[in-house]
């Protein structure tokens, strides 16, 4: 995959990282607005896309630690099952830290709704690390099967 | 012959797809469904969650939740090993 041209590679040096800020804004306020873990990570996910189609294969595989990818997706697995597990002396999925609702708790740092704002940002977690790693695996996949001899890319600016 | 069995299928098929549209409910006033009611009345209060889809899907259907995250695990590890690279042949 060539890296596309100057526009679009100073376009994504831009924007790549507000989308990773908004995709973290979707994940933590998951328990208040539309959103939540699955939605939050796709949307931080798109960052591999987007670096991938605008620098190029060759730069994106040197630049990306795919360990980190796994990390994320292992780190919210684990989180996710470790909450639901935590409140087994009542019930599987007990939400132990939900508070009742007030006026106040709108507003509040700590939200009142307990597990289900963790929950959102381990699944958050895992499916940002899954996504990316499974797009980053499928395009090396696809480098296996080139047969003819592996020229250098070239972008349209060099 | 066998346009005759098609053409009598097709009729029996179109029937029942009239027939099954007939008894849907009518849009926006589902049948007897009181775990809607009890979830809209009570899970902001119970949960504190503003979005009662999220207090739905991580709270008390946590469990559908936990096999769509294992899905999405095994989704992971089958395209890490279908898209392997392997040996070359020597």
């Amino acid at each position: 995959m060539n890296p596309l041209s100057l526009v679009v590679r100073t376009t994504c040096d831009f924007f790549a990282w507000f989308m990773i800020i908004f995709g973290v804004n979707v994940v933590v306020h998951g328990y208040m607005t539309p959103g939540g873990g699955f939605q939050g990570g796709a949307i931080i996910a798109t960052f591999a896309v987007f670096f991938l189609v605008a620098y190029g294969g060759r730069k994106m595989l040197a630049w990306v630690n795919e360990k980190v990818y796994d990390l994320f997706d292992e780190i919210g697995l684990v989180l996710f099952f470790l909450l639901a597990f935590w409140g087994l002396p009542t019930s599987f999925f007990f939400n132990f830290f939900a508070k009742p609702f007030t006026e106040s708790s709108v507003t509040a740092i700590i939200p009142g709704a307990g597990t289900i704002a963790l929950m959102s940002i381990a699944v958050g977690f895992e499916v940002s690390g899954a996504i990316s790693l499974i797009i980053l695996t499928m395009y090396k996949g696809i480098r296996i099967f080139r047969t003819e001899s592996q020229e250098l890319e070239t972008g349209y600016e060099r | 012959m066998k346009k005759t069995i098609f053409v009598v299928a097709a009729i029996l098929l179109g029937a029942l797809i009239v027939g099954a549209v007939d008894t849907v409910h009518p849009f926006g006033a589902p049948g007897n469904a009181p775990m809607d009611d009890y979830f809209i009345a009570n899970a902001l209060q119970h949960r504190s969650s503003e979005n009662i889809v999220t207090a739905i899907v991580f709270d008390y259907r946590g469990f559908d939740t936990i096999g769509e995250a294992a899905v999405l695990f095994t989704a992971l590890c089958a395209i890490t090993v279908l898209f392997r690279e392997g040996r070359k042949k020597s």
